[in-house]
């Protein structure tokens, strides 16, 4: 078993068209990291030089990232991490 | 006091009503603030009539003014009602895939709606309106994102009254959209009682709602700080239509999805406290009751059908 990574349409072109894959780590960077061995070019979209990105918003099993440890939120096997664009409400 | 000048003058003073069968244990409480018992149905009317009254002190909105706003449909309904009141024309801009009901509501306050495509949701409704905006100079946009009396009528007005109402409240969970529920009571908690822990609780839709859009043009409201906010939780359609559900099942409210959303959130921090031995009492914001929401499908169809007529909505 792995951590499964939901990715939004938009970064599709990254996974070959794969709605989630699968990446290994005990820490949200780890698994990134592991996604962007196969996957390259994801990374970027994703973090920049101070954590991540201002509009990439991250849930692990449902949980923003930023309040959890940002990209050394941990992780483990059976973890979902969905990443979404931040939108509006209201 | 239940006697007022004026509907806009009821705005407020919700009640606050306790979950007996939904709330784990007697030492493990969950509470519902009923903000579908103002003006017009949603707790929207507080941010609205105050960005109103806050316009009209600064001299921005003058008699026979247009005003013009993005809206996913409440804030919209709250501000035609004060509009009207007051004399303003309205004009919203709105995704097109939102429920009819908000769109029949909006005109039957004399609203004008102009649609922004589906593809987008909220963020492309924001972006046409700006463009609107800076085609109409002579129009007033009040912003809900940006507006500081927006958090403002929260901080002055929800805030305290959770805590006059439930002064051992430990937990406040409620939507996140413009921020500005959140924002406004989380300063006041972090100004009174700095121990409560507000969570925020905010609709995944689906996939069409994100966008194809470059992921640099993604929208957080100038309102939002992160820093009065404790943690975040993205509650899919499955799950909110599951909890709303059982809210009417279980306490006989009927509310809308965005409550169902928020439900789901209060219940995880209370099953995190009962399993911890820890005391909480916990409110969660009652957004607007279910009425808006019928022709969904959410109430009356098996979850999985239900689940896939929100897929392609802006349901919260």
């Amino acid at each position: 078993m792995a951590v499964e990574v939901r990715i939004p349409t938009i970064l599709r072109t990254f996974t070959g068209g794969e709605k989630a894959v699968q990446g290994d780590g005990s820490t949200l960077l780890q698994v990134i990291d592991d996604v962007e061995a196969r996957h390259p070019g994801l990374k970027d979209r994703l973090v920049e030089a101070n954590g991540l990105r201002r509009f990439v918003n991250v849930y692990v099993n449902d949980e923003d990232v930023r309040f959890t440890g940002g990209l050394g939120a941990p992780t483990a096997d059976g973890d979902v991490v969905v990443v979404l664009p931040a939108v509006a409400g209201g | 006091m239940a006697r007022y000048a004026s509907l806009a003058e009821s705005v407020g003073h919700t009640p606050l009503v306790g979950l007996p069968s939904l709330s784990p244990s007697d030492s493990v409480r969950l509470w519902a603030k009923l903000e579908d018992r103002n003006p017009t149905g949603s707790i929207k009317d507080r941010a609205a009539l105050s960005m109103i009254a806050a316009a009209e002190a600064d001299g921005t909105l003058r008699p026979g003014c247009t005003i013009l706003e993005p809206t996913s449909g409440n804030t919209g309904i709250s501000l035609a009602m004060a509009a009207k009141l007051r004399g303003y024309r309205l004009i919203c801009v709105m995704p097109e895939n939102t429920s009819i009901e908000r769109k029949q509501i909006l005109a039957m306050w004399g609203a004008e709606i102009v649609s922004s495509s589906a593809a987008g949701g909220s963020n492309e409704a924001v972006a046409v309106a700006k463009k609107l905006a800076a085609e109409h100079p002579d129009w007033v946009m009040l912003y809900q994102y940006g507006n500081p009396a927006n958090a403002e009528a929260h901080y002055l007005g929800t805030g305290p009254e959770i805590l006059e109402d439930l002064p051992e409240v430990t937990h406040v969970v409620a939507g996140l959209g413009t921020t500005g529920t959140l924002m406004g009571i989380g300063r006041f908690f972090a100004e009174t009682k700095p121990e409560v822990k507000i969570v925020a609780a905010e609709p995944r839709y689906g996939e069409l709602v994100y966008g194809l859009r470059n992921i640099d043009e993604g929208f957080v409201p100038e309102l939002y700080d992160p820093s009065l906010v404790t943690s975040r939780f993205s509650v899919g359609s499955r799950d909110a239509i599951r909890r709303v559900r059982e809210l009417l099942e279980r306490e006989g409210i009927f509310a809308g999805l965005s409550t169902g959303a928020i439900l789901h959130a209060a219940l995880a921090q209370a099953a995190r406290a009962q399993k911890a031995g820890e005391r909480a009492d916990i409110v969660l914001i009652i957004c607007d009751g279910g009425w808006k929401y019928l022709s969904t499908g959410a109430y009356d169809t098996d979850i999985d059908q239900a689940e896939e007529l929100l897929d392609g909505q802006v349901w919260a």
